[in-house]
């Protein structure tokens, strides 16, 4: 995914307010941010968390179009299931569909899963997306996450623009000798070669990594390089934070209606 | 179509979903020594790569899956490494969530290992026809049970999601018809090509 993985189409052209903070403050913002919001009960207070990742989206200076359409293409993953709940939901009657009554309850619970999921989306696309994959990396590394899981990681997000390069390569060749993608089962033989001969390249190439690895002495750990350090900037963005979630739930709490 | 989003999905199936996979990607991991990472991270780049491959239905296309073939290849590091394909998919493109992080893990890795498991004997026999077919009932058969896996969880947080949950498992059928086909062509290709591919990771680290 070159695309996504060094040369970026969203990503921000000048470092907002979000970059100048560690990349541990924005994780762990990101994660509360989403447990807070899922535990809200209240359709008003939801509003809440949308505009705050409004506000982040704005302060990490990404392109607002490329990144509301993936929050989009997230929304059609659900909207089955969010197009069923009105119907399924047992409750008043808002209106009907040849003859299947949509319930209000199942439209109120249709609408907070929405609501939660894009406000959580759009929080983790500008706090934690707006950064480096090896950042990413790093910051989990100190966060206390296994050795072995980080550097998973950091080989995975490393390969993935030389496979996806291989990939593309791959799929020129076919489209050279007149392949052309149809529901048949050429189609998926043809596509199913393409991953076996990439998963046999990939093992291979891996060796030669191990081996040009073991040249230059290692030992089977990476030492991780970097100067993350927690500034007065994360201190303010963890205290506002901090009472922005505070203030939801004290909302929520106070407003629960009959959802 | 196998992400759930955050909001969904109710308190205890969350934290159920996010233990389960904390222990997966736990025993995943004591069976990558330090010697194999760089080989499960490329190979976990590879899957990341094959389920952004779209291949037509009709008038409309889906994305692969391949947790079948990454059960055959990974065995129980398949776990950490759809986890982290997943983590990186939910990061950067907003597929996903965080809260749903574990149970999507769960979902995905859990019939990976297990039909892993249950074909690795016969993607590796002699006979490529016999291997070709192991590839076709892993490759359907871990698209299946994520299916089922899916619904259970949506079962399990609500009765009002149980028709959603009875399309998840119909909507996943011809989806498993095309995975057990590409995954049985790349299992023939496989075996033809490098058939010790299957035991890299599995096997014991081979003198390099």
């Amino acid at each position: 995914m070159s695309h996504a993985f060094g040369h970026d189409s969203t990503a921000p052209t000048t470092p907002g307010l979000i970059q100048a903070l560690d990349p541990r403050t924005r994780i762990l913002a990101a994660v509360a941010f989403a447990l807070v919001t899922v535990s809200l009960n209240d359709l008003w207070v939801l509003l809440g968390p949308l505009a705050l990742a409004g506000a982040a989206l704005a302060a990490a200076r990404l392109p607002p179009g490329p990144t509301l359409k993936r929050m989009a293409l997230m929304d059609g993953f659900i909207v089955f299931i969010l197009v069923m709940l009105p119907f399924t939901v047992p409750g008043e009657a808002a209106f009907t569909v040849f003859g299947w009554p949509a319930s209000w309850a199942g439209l109120e619970q249709a609408a907070a899963i929405a609501l939660k999921a894009n406000a959580i989306v759009l929080m983790l696309l500008s706090l934690v997306g707006s950064m480096e994959p090896t950042t990413l990396g790093h910051a989990l590394a100190r966060l206390r996450l296994p050795e072995s899981l980080v550097h998973l990681l950091l080989f995975t997000v490393r390969y993935i623009a030389v496979i996806d390069a291989e990939y593309r390569r791959l799929r020129r060749a076919m489209q050279a000798r007149g392949f052309r993608p149809r529901t048949n089962g050429h189609t998926f033989r043809s596509i199913g070669y393409l991953v076996g001969m990439m998963l046999v390249r990939a093992l291979e190439r891996s060796e030669r990594i191990l081996q040009a690895m073991k040249c230059r002495g290692f030992t089977g750990r990476l030492p991780l390089l970097d100067d993350l350090r927690y500034g007065r900037a994360d201190a303010v963005f963890g205290a506002g934070a901090g009472v922005a979630l505070a203030a939801l739930l004290a909302l929520d709490s106070l407003h629960v209606g009959p959802v | 179509m196998v992400h759930i989003v955050d909001g969904a999905l109710s308190a205890p199936v969350l934290i159920g979903g996010g233990v389960a996979a904390a222990g997966g990607i736990a025993l995943g991991l004591r069976s990558l020594s330090l010697e194999k990472i760089p080989a499960a991270g490329v190979l976990s780049a590879t899957f990341f790569v094959a389920a952004l491959v779209h291949v037509p239905i009709g008038p409309s296309s889906v994305h692969l899956v391949m947790n079948g073939l990454a059960g055959l290849v990974l065995g129980w590091a398949a776990f950490p490494a759809l986890f982290v394909g997943l983590l990186l998919q939910a990061v950067f493109f907003g597929f996903g969530g965080v809260t749903v992080l574990g149970v999507n893990t769960v979902t995905i890795a859990l019939p990976a290992v297990l039909v892993g498991l249950l074909f690795r004997r016969g993607v590796a026999s002699a006979d490529s026809r016999l291997a070709g077919l192991s590839g076709l009932l892993a490759g359907s058969l871990a698209i299946m049970l994520t299916a089922l896996a899916v619904a259970l969880v949506l079962w399990l947080s609500g009765e009002a999601f149980i028709p959603a949950a009875k399309l998840v498992v119909v909507a996943h059928l011809p989806v498993a018809v095309i995975e057990g086909l590409v995954c049985a062509a790349a299992v023939t290709l496989i075996h033809r090509v490098k058939p010790d591919l299957f035991g890299a990771l599995v096997a014991p680290a081979r003198p390099a």
